[in-house]
């Protein structure tokens, strides 16, 4: 099927409303975000998925054609007013913060989280890709991959994204050159190869004619066999975060009676069925699960992402902000983790203020030591960062008065993120990702102590391949000297 | 799969067992009942807004069984503009008492001193007294740091752009240029006295998911939604409700009799019904498919001007 006018559109993937209505899904909602600039067709792409998959009613079409007055070409409405729902948007004619939109097909329902390509983008794009399974990244035929690429799966990679669909648009303005395609895409697989990422797609495109994104261009590229870019969105996988330890971050204890004493919470990993042995922390007890309890039935089991309300067999002192984990596969405690994070307001982050941490149903206070900055635009770690101004990334140290809980985030989403508070305008001020517990060498390590080493070549690069120098690479400084100048070097210090 | 045997679950007694939702409307649901369960937890004084309508419906169910086997922790407020259809008000009676709710319901007592019509006074400043500033005055005297609210995103553009925790000024402002980040599903609850934060916990749910539920889960909805024979006249290219007694037929205008039923409800002089033979939820679902509008069509207040829904929340509305 060729790309249809805007009037006469039916597709196999496109269903009535009431079909949809009746159907069951198979899947839970897909959710991604989409990183490009208006330059790159973003507003279209978007508009145009929302457009053909009817997600656009007549009135608000009609609302449209209003409002803008004019049309394209192609008979369609300007899709950025469509999508640009603010008034000082519209008047300054800018996107000025993360939008949500919603489209489905017959197979699966969409969650895309649209953010501007400008201006604060480091801190609307990683607000976004927080929750996304999915990262669209869309680059114009005509001038390949940008820096600004780079810097867009650099951020959704850090934010722990590992699926991308490189949509190369414009593709009607290279006419529909193969030979173009395959080397923005073999690019493009590079570079996310270097960031850890493989499954890739991508797809050529014309988000304003509307080939290859919910109906297929063959008519205009007969060379390109692969999906659209709807197939591969339907095809994708949500995280579950299934595997792993059990864990049951306590929301509320509910208490209806003098009978009943539930935990309730949304499991946030792995699995639990009654007789269960689990572990609460930080106390350590340890209970059975003796009911999991819903509304609708008493369930032999609970997965993740499931709310529910847990009965446990004896009588512990359980409060919100404890957690409640597989006695087996416990997280990480401790008063001191590794982490990167999103600085995301004006004052950024400053070294020794004690700062809100969120995590979970958890909150306490915590120390930020910044260790290093990202530099985006080379991917490269610039050690020893004072402070983190406004979208910048960094590695940070994080330092707790009370025991704080964790899994690393590559491991799992919802107990390895949190978020920071500042305590004087209560606004959030980061989010960040934890990579590792510390580990303090006990005694060695002082606040701000440094020792020099001089050891064979062999026996440090072994010594910095363990985890724990691994985990903190960016604060040892390595020089390469002969025996000879080591020991002069060192005698020079006496 | 047993039964519960606590004294907790009156509900199932009457209730055959009804196969399990499916994974989108599961997610969709455990995502609205983490929103309840935080906002609960973190807030020293919640209130929900309840508007009666197919939205509140699913709200109301959701918070049943975020809570249960409790009862809901917070009262209802229904800001009563007294324009509502009589039905609605019924229905709103009748699940207080079923569900065991707290219900506040408020109405403007200047509006209502002044007799505030949409009709006198327009269907805007209508709107800005007896809900807006009701809204507000309920708001206060309740002293809710926390206010629960069926929007979805979806809806319209402003909406879209709305936060889960949204957050309001000590005046109720709403300052979109300068929202809180939401990452992940970390909702940040802090405020000082006097601010407080709207929560949506269907804000990632479209029309489609709202019937789609409702029908899984057998929710009860007011007998508005399904057609009967009802009075009414065209307005304005609306079909408006004859039957209440403050209701004059302009010059010209004939009342007809026939099955109408509505797709939204609101005060009945701005709310439009539409032409239908769907008496059952089924019919009305199957409606759906030939309704190429969206729903919020039939409600003068989005019509005023382009981006009249925006500068309504900036001021207070929900």
């Amino acid at each position: 099927m060729t790309a249809p006018s805007a009037t006469a559109a039916s597709a196999s993937n496109v269903v009535p409303i009431t079909d949809a209505v009746k159907s069951t899904r198979d899947t839970r909602p897909l959710r991604l975000i989409t990183c490009g600039s208006v330059d790159d067709g973003k507003s279209t792409l978007i508009g145009r998925l929302l457009w053909d998959t009817k997600a656009v009613k007549e009135d608000q079409a009609a609302a449209l054609s209003r409002d803008s007055g004019k049309q394209n070409d192609l008979g369609l409405p300007d899709f950025a007013l469509l999508l640009d729902g603010l008034q000082a948007e519209r008047e300054q004619g800018i996107t000025i913060d993360v939008a949500y939109r919603y489209f489905a097909t017959d197979r699966r329902s969409f969650i895309v989280a649209d953010t501007p390509g400008h201006e604060q983008y480091t801190r609307n794009m990683a607000t976004g890709a927080s929750t996304a399974d999915l990262a669209v990244l869309l680059v114009d035929a005509r001038t390949g991959l940008l820096e600004q690429t780079r810097r867009h799966a650099t951020i959704a990679s850090l934010m722990g994204i590992k699926q991308f669909v490189l949509a190369v648009n414009k593709f009607d303005l290279v006419a529909y050159d193969k030979a173009v395609f395959e080397k923005i895409s073999h690019d493009f697989k590079e570079l996310a190869l270097s960031l850890g990422v493989r499954q890739v797609t991508a797809i050529p495109m014309s988000a304003l004619k509307g080939e290859n994104v919910v109906y297929d261009g063959r008519a205009t590229m007969p060379w390109y066999d692969g999906p659209t870019l709807v197939e591969t969105l339907e095809l994708a996988t949500t995280r579950t975060g299934a595997a792993g330890g059990f864990r049951l971050p306590v929301q509320r204890v509910s208490r209806p009676g003098e009978s009943f004493r539930g935990y309730q919470g949304t499991v946030a990993g792995g699995s639990i069925k009654p007789g269960d042995s689990v572990a609460i922390l930080p106390s350590g007890m340890v209970a059975n699960v003796k009911q999991i309890v819903t509304f609708d039935l008493v369930r032999n089991a609970a997965v993740s992402g499931d709310a529910v309300t847990l009965v446990l067999d004896r009588q512990v002192d359980v409060a919100r902000g404890d957690m409640i984990v597989s006695l087996d596969a416990q997280p990480m405690t401790g008063l001191h983790f590794d982490a990167q994070l999103v600085a995301l307001q004006p004052g950024g982050i400053e070294p020794g203020k004690r700062y809100w941490l969120k995590a979970g149903t958890r909150r306490q206070r915590v120390v930020v030591s910044p260790l290093s900055q990202l530099e985006l635009s080379t991917g490269k770690w610039k050690s020893h960062a004072e402070t983190l101004p406004m979208n910048a990334i960094g590695k940070v140290r994080l330092s707790f008065d009370e025991a704080a809980i964790f899994d690393a985030y590559d491991q799992n989403r919802n107990t390895g993120a949190f978020i920071l508070i500042d305590p004087d305008t209560l606004n959030t001020v980061a989010g960040g990702m934890i990579t590792a517990k510390r580990t303090d060498l006990g005694g060695i390590h002082r606040e701000g102590q440094r020792v020099l080493l001089s050891l064979p070549a062999d026996l440090a690069e072994e010594l910095m391949a363990t985890e724990t120098f691994a985990n903190r690479r960016d604060e040892v400084d390595v020089r390469r000297l002969s025996a000879a100048r080591a020991a002069e070097v060192l005698g020079d210090l006496d | 799969m047993h039964r519960h045997s606590s004294e907790f679950d009156p509900h199932l007694k009457d209730q055959a067992p009804k196969p399990p939702l499916d994974p989108h409307l599961k997610a969709l649901e455990n995502e609205a009942i983490h929103i309840f369960r935080e906002v609960a937890a973190e807030f020293e004084n919640p209130v929900m807004l309840y508007s009666i309508g197919k939205d509140s419906s699913v709200l109301l169910h959701l918070a049943r069984k975020a809570f249960y086997p409790g009862r809901v922790p917070f009262p209802l407020l229904h800001i009563d503009t007294g324009w509502k259809f009589p039905e609605m008000i019924a229905f709103r009676d009748e699940m207080a008492e079923k569900f065991d709710l707290d219900l506040v319901v408020h109405t403007n007592p200047r509006g209502a001193a002044e007799g505030i019509s949409p009709f006198t006074h327009g269907s805007a400043y209508h709107t800005d007294v007896m809900k807006t500033e009701a809204l507000r005055q309920a708001l206060d005297a309740g002293k809710y740091d926390a206010a629960f609210g069926g929007a979805r995103r979806d809806e319209e553009a402003s909406r879209a752009k709305e936060r889960i925790y949204s957050f309001r000024t000590p005046d109720h402002k709403w300052d979109p240029r300068n929202q809180r980040p939401e990452l992940w599903n970390l909702y940040n609850g802090m405020i000082r006295r006097g601010e407080s934060v709207r929560a949506f916990p269907l804000s990632n749910w479209t029309e489609v998911d709202i019937w789609r539920y409702i029908q899984a889960e057998n929710i009860p909805l007011p007998p508005l939604y399904f057609a009967r024979p009802r009075k009414f006249v065209e307005r304005d290219g609306m079909l408006m409700w004859a039957e209440d007694p403050r209701f004059q037929p302009l010059p010209g205008e004939q009342v007809q009799e026939g099955m109408l039923r509505f797709r939204t409800l609101g005060c009945w002089p701005l709310t439009g019904g539409i032409r239908s033979q769907a008496t059952t939820l089924d019919a009305v679902i199957a409606e759906l498919e030939i309704a190429t509008v969206s729903e919020r069509q039939g409600r003068a207040i989005d019509r005023d001007q382009a981006g009249s829904m925006e500068k309504k929340k900036r001021e207070g509305y929900f």
